[in-house]
């Protein structure tokens, strides 16, 4: 999963301090697996560095929480080339593919083009893999199969999900 | 058998409605000679309307359909019909096997309606069963085959006469798995050997791997997206 690129999509919502966008990615994305303080800092301050986002003053108080952050033009950038992007079709992104969608209906943006782009590319993948298994020992075929099996399911998911965008939309926006 | 340069098949724009229900909105695809397209999407998007449409067996109210440089959404039924009887073939989810015919008759039955000489339809017809694995049913009943068999039955009939396009519609729809993946594996290697377009609706995946690209149907209207990267 790219924490940093899911920070990006949170902030460009609205600058946010710290522990609010730990609480925003929680309630999204961390339900079983909350994001430690340690990391939103580190992630902040290296996103920082590299100019994909601005920290405000320190704000008087006590406490690390106290700057507010603000995503720039480029980290806008990066993130609308990671959300149109497929993510590389192999077993086991359900998280990652979760995240886009949900990223991609938060900012107004098309889920659908996205969802229609990571399903070309399983298609792709899982055509490789029937070519493969078809002229591949049975040990090897096994191995395909267990990937054809997997991403069947997360094609069956973007299926799913596809089409239900609208309430979705709704669901998350509210 | 490809028209110079352009596809084998290739409908443009196609609308249909059944009544006040709108099949297609706007239907088209492209099929290479040769080539195995697979047609994807949810379950009343107008997969099988588009299949029909392509092979002749319903007209389009608006749009075109060409195959082979004839435009045969215009021809009349007989024209149409000697087409699909001359040049496609055609694989279904269920109950195509005529009942009262032996397997080796039904696979017989497109050369015996192009006018081969019994003797030499079956023998033809007969030289299917050992490659699809049927070596042994030749004179068995529909009844007395087994879902997979019945419809590898159904595939040597699709392919008997050596179509330029085989159309399938959810072929493996009634089967399990490994059925399934047998159907598949024998529709693409005969297919390929003899060089006949595959038009496949499906709603697997896995089956849908089988075919050079898929375009999928989504609300009766077409998009194919080639794959990133
Ligand atoms: N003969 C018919 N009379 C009336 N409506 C029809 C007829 N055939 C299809 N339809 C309607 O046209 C639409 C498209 O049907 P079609 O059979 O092409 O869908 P499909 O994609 O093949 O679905 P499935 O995956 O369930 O087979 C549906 O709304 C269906 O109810
Ligand atoms: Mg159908």
């Amino acid at each position: 999963m790219s924490v940093p690129l899911a920070l990006l999509g949170l902030l460009e919502r609205e600058p946010r301090h710290g522990y609010d966008l730990k609480r925003d990615y929680d309630a999204f994305f961390g339900r079983d697996k909350p994001l430690p303080f340690g990391q939103v800092y580190a992630t902040l301050g290296r996103l920082a560095r590299d100019g994909k986002v601005i920290a405000g003053e320190a704000e008087p108080g006590s406490g690390p929480d106290r700057k507010r952050y603000v995503i720039t033009a480029d980290g806008v950038s990066d993130l609308e080339a990671w959300l149109a992007e497929p993510v590389p079709a192999e077993p086991h992104l359900q998280t990652v593919l979760f995240v886009k969608v949900v990223l991609a209906l938060l900012s107004g943006r098309s889920a659908e083009t996205y969802l229609d782009t990571q399903r070309a590319a399983h298609m792709a993948r899982m055509r490789e893999l029937t070519e493969l298994r078809r002229s591949s020992t049975l040990v090897d075929a096994l191995l395909a199969d267990h990937g054809l099996f997997h991403l069947e399911a997360d094609l069956r998911w973007i299926d799913l999900t596809a089409s239900r965008l609208d309430a979705l939309a709704k669901e998350v926006q509210a | 058998m490809s028209t110079a340069g352009g596809p084998l098949l290739a409908a443009t724009d196609l609308e249909l409605s059944f009544g006040a229900t709108p099949a297609l909105r706007s239907a088209s695809i492209t099929v290479d000679a040769g080539e195995l397209v697979a047609v994807m999407g949810p379950s009343g998007s107008g997969k099988s309307t588009l299949l029909h449409c392509l092979a002749g067996i319903l007209v389009p109210e608006h749009g075109q359909v060409v195959f082979d440089a004839i435009r045969i959404d215009t021809l009349r039924e007989a024209a149409r019909s000697e087409l699909r009887r001359s040049r496609f073939g055609f694989v279904f989810q269920f109950g195509q096997l005529v009942p009262e015919l032996t397997a080796e008759e039904n696979v017989a039955l497109p050369l015996l309606l192009e006018g081969v000489r019994r003797h030499d339809a079956l023998g033809r017809a007969r030289g299917w069963f050992d490659r699809l694995d049927l070596g042994g049913l030749e004179r068995r009943r529909s009844g007395e085959l087994s879902g997979g068999e019945a419809q590898r039955v159904a595939l040597a009939r699709a392919l008997v006469a050596g179509p330029d396009v085989v159309f399938a519609d959810e072929p493996t729809g009634s089967l399990d798995t490994l059925a399934g993946e047998h159907v598949m594996e024998l529709l693409v290697g005969a297919a390929r050997d003899q060089g006949s377009a595959v038009v496949l609706v499906t709603h697997d995946a896995r089956v849908a791997a089988y075919a050079d690209r898929e375009v999928i149907v989504r609300d009766g209207r077409t998009t194919s997206l080639l794959p990133a990267r």
